[in-house]
């Protein structure tokens, strides 16, 4: 306890920040100010705005503590747990927009008067808000968040830096904020999942970077010898992440005071840049990233070691050297190479196994605790969750294949399959970690209610599978259709009548979306009464030394 | 010493660990991505494939802003369906100066690739501000507020000199008369239309958006979509010569 007793100085990060924040709002009103179009103005004076902010934020904070709080209290680490709070609820925040946002848009697709005819509603503007919502906010948030919890828990050390936690989590949902009223305003580069301009991807790398310091000081102070595996996937898709973002994203603004860039690459190799980053997106941030919250929250859940330390060692290296070969696969039959796509094929087929391995590593931590499952639905929404990475991990080198790929490229099946994975393994399993997460970092004895976690599993998997079966449908259906021939030999369907035909399966696509909707607003209820009312676990007397939020 | 023990210098070494997820997640980028800078079926030039005349280029930014490339992909594979409904395969070369790529990876509604030619103008500017009155059934977005923005031409040659930064061959000439060019392929009765043809072959002259007045958003990606896959043409081009 000396440590708190020492005379209060002003830390190098404090006065350092302070500086840059001072400067970049400076910066950003004279942007702002010059800006040649209102959405860079815009941009740049919520930039100012939050700067000023973070200025005044880190000022009052300094006057108002004693010391920084203490590494460890009675040998025992003081866990730094306000970022992972804010992360957690910033996810729940934005899964329910996110969802919602999908809503719309599954139903713009059924009922097209939903666009209203203005720019700010059409399908095209509101698509990129609903992934980048549901992927990067809701996804981005749970990765924060479970890795800032699971890194000091696992290392047994406090979260490296005083105010770069909360720089990463804060400036991640600032660019979050940039990039979404961005697509509303019409900026955007139309590169699927990599929409934001050239200014929101700076400060994503900013961002990103700091993440990467924090993560990696963290594991450097720990106290156990051996990183923990779960670790060793969130550092893949940290720095994955970092090179797939710097390598699709070089752009030439056409000013300095505008929002409008022209990327780097051009036609093919753009193409290629794109499916590279695009697959990878899914493969490091989608499922390297969760597969680590799998390798600590299903152990820790079901009170049972990994199944195979081993298994995850292939695992681990075999999942991160095939999924990076895999992009090619987006562009079957196009202008790309033959041997491009074949080597995309090959090795998204090979994929396969390292995925099941994950899979099967996973389902069999349980062994020996099956019947947890009846009684515990977070444990169960887990489970399940593993159980539909499984499946879209086999459809998906199925779709590879280049004569499957023939007909289900450009249909609804891709976005079926993309949604199993979506909604049935990433949704599932940060529902999963949240309901874990909640209790644990607001120290409270457990959930409000396990059977509002029930109703929200059935809801929810109800709704998963009118989706995916709709979009199954919908998707061979018209790809068969493009590809049908009359007797006579001519083309036997117009185009518009294959979109006439998906009319009934979009709208069972919408309902589905809505019952998974449903069921993440229970969640949010739930988890808001824990924190509320919840009864606290046990008299711990550190948390009340911890930092204030 | 077993295999398995000699992963521990990975798992108790932080920086050994990022060194080698570094080098795994490189080797297939690496093997993908560079050989199509030198492959010669996908840097090769095709005749009749020239950079986009300002008025396009615009509509082109339009187009990519309203994210029309979610619905409408800008790629025909070589499937004898996909032939016979949109035309000739795309080829690399069609899209060298696409600065992004919009080949899209969804067709909810149809390829655009060689949509140009295909209807006319009148035909898009019905089916832009309201598609269900041309065709019933479609599910697409109107986009009537098109048709009420004029095109911002100030910055135009700044547009061209960073297309030329990215590497799109304009030259200082067709940036030098940039937005006098945005004008006249509006204008078929513009005394400068020989000098723009010839700075853009094959470019079309015409009123768009049948509007009087200075160019407006729906004239510029009427423009852009009348010129979709008409560049080549596929009467002279030789397949062998440019194998994939």
């Amino acid at each position: 306890m000396n440590q708190a007793l020492n005379s209060k100085r002003i830390t190098l990060g404090e006065g350092g920040l302070t500086v840059v924040f001072a400067l970049t709002a400076l910066l950003c009103v004279y942007a702002a100010i010059n800006a040649l179009d209102s959405a860079f103005a815009f941009h740049t004076a919520l930039g100012a705005a939050v700067s000023f902010w973070a200025v005044f934020a880190i000022i009052t904070r300094y006057r108002g503590r004693s010391a920084l709080p203490p590494q460890e209290i009675d040998g025992r680490p003081n866990y730094n747990f306000g970022p992972v709070k804010f992360c957690s609820f910033m996810a729940m925040f934005w899964g329910i927009a996110g969802f919602t946002v999908g809503l719309l848009i599954a139903s713009q697709l059924a009922f097209p008067a939903l666009n209203f005819d203005l720019q700010w509603t059409s399908f095209g503007r509101l698509r990129p808000l609903h992934t980048s919502a549901v992927v990067f906010a809701f996804g981005g948030n749970v990765l924060l968040a479970t890795s800032f919890y699971v890194v000091q828990k696992t290392s047994r050390a406090r979260l490296a830096g005083d105010l770069a936690p909360w720089v990463v989590a804060i400036g991640y949902n600032f660019f979050i904020l940039i990039a979404g009223t961005g697509y509303l305003l019409g900026v955007t580069q139309s590169k699927e999942y990599a929409e934001p301009e050239w200014y929101s991807d700076l400060l994503l790398t900013v961002v990103w970077v700091t993440y990467l310091l924090v993560f990696l000081a963290t594991l450097m102070k720990r106290k156990e010898p051996h990183i923990f595996v779960a670790n060793w996937f969130y550092l893949a898709f940290i720095i994955t992440i970092a090179v797939l973002h710097l390598g699709n994203n070089p752009a030439v603004p056409v000013s300095f005071l505008g929002s409008k860039s022209y990327i780097a690459w051009g036609g093919v190799q753009d193409a290629m840049f794109q499916w590279w980053y695009g697959h990878n997106a899914v493969g490091f941030f989608l499922t390297a990233g969760f597969l680590a919250i799998m390798y600590y929250f299903i152990p820790k859940r079901a009170e049972r070691p990994i199944y195979s330390y081993r298994l995850s060692i292939i695992h681990f290296w075999a999942l991160i050297f095939l999924y990076i070969w895999a992009g090619p696969h987006h562009l079957h039959y196009t202008a790309l190479p033959d041997w491009t796509q074949t080597l995309g094929m090959t090795f998204s087929i090979m994929l396969w196994m390292p995925s099941w391995g994950g899979m099967i590593n996973g389902l069999m931590t349980l062994s020996g605790a099956w019947d947890k499952l009846r009684t515990d639905p977070v444990l169960r929404m887990m489970v399940v969750s593993v159980a539909f990475y499984g499946m879209s991990t086999f459809e998906g080198p199925m779709m590879s294949i280049k004569v499957v790929n023939s007909l289900s490229h450009y249909t609804d099946w891709t976005i079926g399959h993309v949604h199993s994975g979506a909604l049935g393994w990433v949704g599932f399993v940060s529902f999963g970690a949240l309901y874990c997460l909640v209790p644990w970092v607001w120290n409270r004895k457990q959930l409000y209610s396990l059977r509002l976690v029930n109703w929200h599993f059935w809801i929810a998997t109800l709704g998963i599978v009118l989706y995916i079966s709709a979009m199954w449908v919908s998707g061979i259906l018209q790809g068969l259709m493009w590809r049908a021939y009359t007797s006579l030999g001519f083309l036997e369907y117009s185009f518009i009548e294959t979109v006439e035909a998906m009319h009934p399966f979009y709208i069972i696509r919408a309902a589905g979306g809505g019952l998974f909707l449903i069921g993440s607003l229970i969640m949010a209820y739930n988890l808001w009464m824990t924190v509320r009312v919840g009864e606290t676990s046990e008299a711990q007397p550190r948390v009340a030394l911890q930092a204030a939020e | 010493m077993s295999i398995w023990n000699r992963h521990k210098i990975f798992e108790t070494n932080s920086l050994v660990l990022i060194v080698g997820i570094l080098l795994v997640v490189a080797i297939g980028g690496l093997v993908e991505i560079t050989p199509l800078f030198y492959l010669k079926s996908t840097i090769e030039v095709v005749d009749g494939v020239r950079p986009y005349t300002p008025l396009e280029l615009t509509g082109r930014n339009i187009y990519v802003r309203e994210g029309c490339y979610l619905c409408h992909s800008q790629m025909i594979r070589p499937l004898r369906d996909e032939v016979e409904r949109y035309g000739h395969y795309s080829l690399a070369a069609e899209s060298m100066y696409d600065h992004p790529f919009q080949w899209g990876s969804k067709r909810t509604g149809p390829d655009l690739a060689r949509v140009g030619g295909k209807y006319s103008d009148d035909w898009h500017v019905t089916h832009l501000k309201n598609p269900r009155s041309i065709v019933p059934q479609s599910v697409m977005p109107g986009y009537s507020f098109l048709a009420r923005t004029e095109v911002d031409a100030s910055r135009l040659p700044d547009h061209l000199r960073t297309s030329r930064i990215v590497g799109v061959p304009y030259t200082d000439d067709e940036i030098a008369n940039a937005v006098a060019d945005l004008k006249t392929q509006t204008d078929p009765d513009s005394a400068d239309v020989a000098a723009f043809t010839k700075r853009y072959p094959k470019a079309v002259v015409r009123n768009f958006d049948g509007q009087p007045g200075n160019p407006t958003e729906l004239d510029a990606l009427i423009a852009y979509l009348q010129m979709l896959g008409t560049l080549v043409d596929f009467k002279l081009y030789n397949e062998k010569a440019n194998l994939r």
